[in-house]
């Protein structure tokens, strides 16, 4: 087993969040990761991107030149990302910031509009952790409950209200494509 | 982070992953000043020092970070400051003084693009600066170059022991990709902070002569006997320190030299096994002073030829070169100011280097 995912959103929208879950939760299960953040001179409403790595094997590179999935959130970050796609990748939209997009490769798209999910279950924050549900029902990565304890890590101390409705999202996230 | 307990498996930046096994290796005195891309290691030991009973100044300019350095050292203190290129260049004439007076400490390097104030993005040209001495005198200080994040907390930790050990700075050479990225990472090294014995110290005098730790040595001819203790020291380190990774390099018909994040991109283009008609073998530093020169002579000896892959303009290649003596030809590729070689452009350079080759075998 081997993934290469590249999540980028708009710097706010969670991404770096959403990666390290799906990071830390790989690497519970076993497997060989690598999460590569954009650092620095980002500046709030710029795209923000994340090269993740899972594998059986040692990871090499971490840098990634054909991306098996991509997790985009916005539409600047699909265009600056959409180069990377392969004729066997899988893209996951957020369809509630990216829409009309042709699907010029042929390729598996998956079209979640997490923002509006999310919005409905109360948090509009949230759309990351629909994305997660989405992403790793389709993909069938972890149990959920293993996505659960990882969250219920990164969400101690002042930001523990948060967790009923991110947990929410990613259940939401996952029904979504389950009816798709 | 609270604490860590052996065997598990954190999901940490190279940075963190850095500062932790510092403090795991009894690092007590850190000092530093905020420069990207290395600052998760400042914000990792303003959290953890204090919980650890440890010292976290974060000072008003690199200058002070490394003299204050000098003094933990001179007291026989574990102690660490880190920096990126414009900060390490500003603590040069501290290294040299530390160097000169035998001081054990840690400085860590998260290489970012130069000169100058440059660029944030990852780099490896600060490696003239690392292994040639960057300050004045005749000095070296023992250069690491770690590859992952789990890498990066190993060789801290043995940064510590052969500082003490050899009395003698040692470099953490990493970049800001390294530094950057999120690897798991278990923290099973041993603590040894009183592996070899500070008799040498300024730990007060009562009841015993006084030590000095000073590196003027005014009086003619004390400076050249000073020099030959060093060189003395120098030598056995190359002679018992020397580390590096080789992969198939037996029967290889060429060998890439490279270290650091470069040598993780030359493994991915070596697991692709491209459809090349030549075996490619690797050898990655892990010392980059003291330069595994020997290994390097030894298959020169037997190779069509040695490619040098860096994020430089080429400044590892000549310690390469150094040590082929013309043996066999030494190609180079670099990329600069934070651009990071592709196993695309790698196999592009073997192919050139092979066709290069194969018209010469032609014409001959």
């Amino acid at each position: 087993m081997s993934e290469k995912v590249i999540l980028a959103g708009l710097g706010g929208q969670g991404m770096m969040l959403l990666g390290r879950l799906i990071a830390q939760a790989l690497m519970l299960e076993g497997k060989n990761v690598t999460f590569y953040p954009s650092y620095g001179t980002e500046v709030r409403g710029g795209t923000a991107y994340y090269h993740l790595t899972v594998s059986e094997e040692e990871i090499f590179s971490p840098v990634i030149e054909e991306a098996d999935t991509l997790i985009m959130m916005n539409l600047p970050s699909y265009l600056k990302f959409k180069g990377f796609l392969k004729p066997d990748s899988m893209l996951f939209l957020n369809s509630s910031m990216i829409d009309k997009i042709e699907n010029e490769m042929n390729i598996d798209v998956y079209r979640i509009p997490a923002t509006k999910i999310a919005n409905n279950i109360g948090n509009v924050v949230a759309s990351n952790m629909v994305m997660l549900g989405a992403y790793n029902e389709v993909k069938n990565l972890v149990s959920i409950p293993v996505f659960l304890s990882c969250l219920k890590n990164v969400l101690k101390g002042r930001k523990e209200p948060f967790y009923e409705v991110n947990k929410l999202a990613i259940e939401r996230g996952a029904e979504f494509v389950r009816k798709y | 982070m609270t604490s860590t307990e052996k065997n598990k498996k954190y999901l940490l930046t190279g940075n963190e992953a850095c500062a932790e096994a510092a403090i795991q290796a009894g690092c007590r005195f850190y000092y530093g000043y905020p420069i990207t891309p290395q600052n998760e290691i400042l914000t990792h030991m303003a959290i953890r020092m204090p919980q650890v009973g440890g010292t976290f100044i974060q000072v008003e300019s690199e200058l002070a970070a490394i003299n204050m350095v000098y003094g933990s050292a001179a007291a026989g203190a574990r102690t660490m400051t880190s920096s990126s290129g414009p900060g390490i260049s500003l603590k040069q004439e501290g290294i040299s003084y530390l160097a000169g007076s035998e001081l054990p400490c840690v400085i860590v390097n998260i290489q970012r693009g130069g000169p100058g104030l440059g660029d944030i993005s990852p780099s490896q040209a600060d490696y003239f600066q690392a292994v040639k001495g960057g300050g004045h005198g005749d000095y070296h200080t023992i250069v690491l170059a770690p590859g992952s994040v789990q890498e990066t907390a190993d060789l801290v930790f043995d940064a510590f022991d052969l500082a003490d050990c050899y009395r003698n700075p040692v470099m953490i050479l990493s970049d800001a990709q390294l530094g950057q990225m999120m690897e798991p990472v278990v923290f099973n090294k041993k603590c040894k902070p009183n592996l070899y014995k500070k008799d040498w110290a300024l730990t007060g005098a009562d009841g015993r002569k006084r030590n000095i730790i000073k590196s003027f040595y005014p009086v003619k001819g004390e400076l050249e006997k000073f020099n030959a203790k060093l060189q003395k020291k120098y030598r056995q380190i190359k002679a018992e320190e020397v580390r590096y990774e080789e992969i198939n390099i037996e029967n290889a018909d060429i060998v890439i030299v490279a270290y650091g994040t470069c040598a993780r991109i030359c493994k991915e283009f070596l697991k692709k096994g491209q459809s090349l008609n030549v075996k490619v073998g690797l050898i990655r530093p892990i010392t980059l002073w003291p330069f595994p020169a020997d290994i390097i002579q030894k298959v020169s000896e037997r190779v069509q030829a040695i490619l040098t892959v860096e994020m430089s303009a080429g400044q590892m290649v000549e310690d390469v070169r150094l040590s082929v003596s013309g043996r066999c030809p030494v190609h180079f590729y670099g990329r600069t100011g934070g651009g990071i070689p592709t196993p695309k452009e790698i196999l592009k350079k073997i192919s050139e280097i092979v066709s290069v080759r194969e018209k010469v075998t032609c014409t001959t």
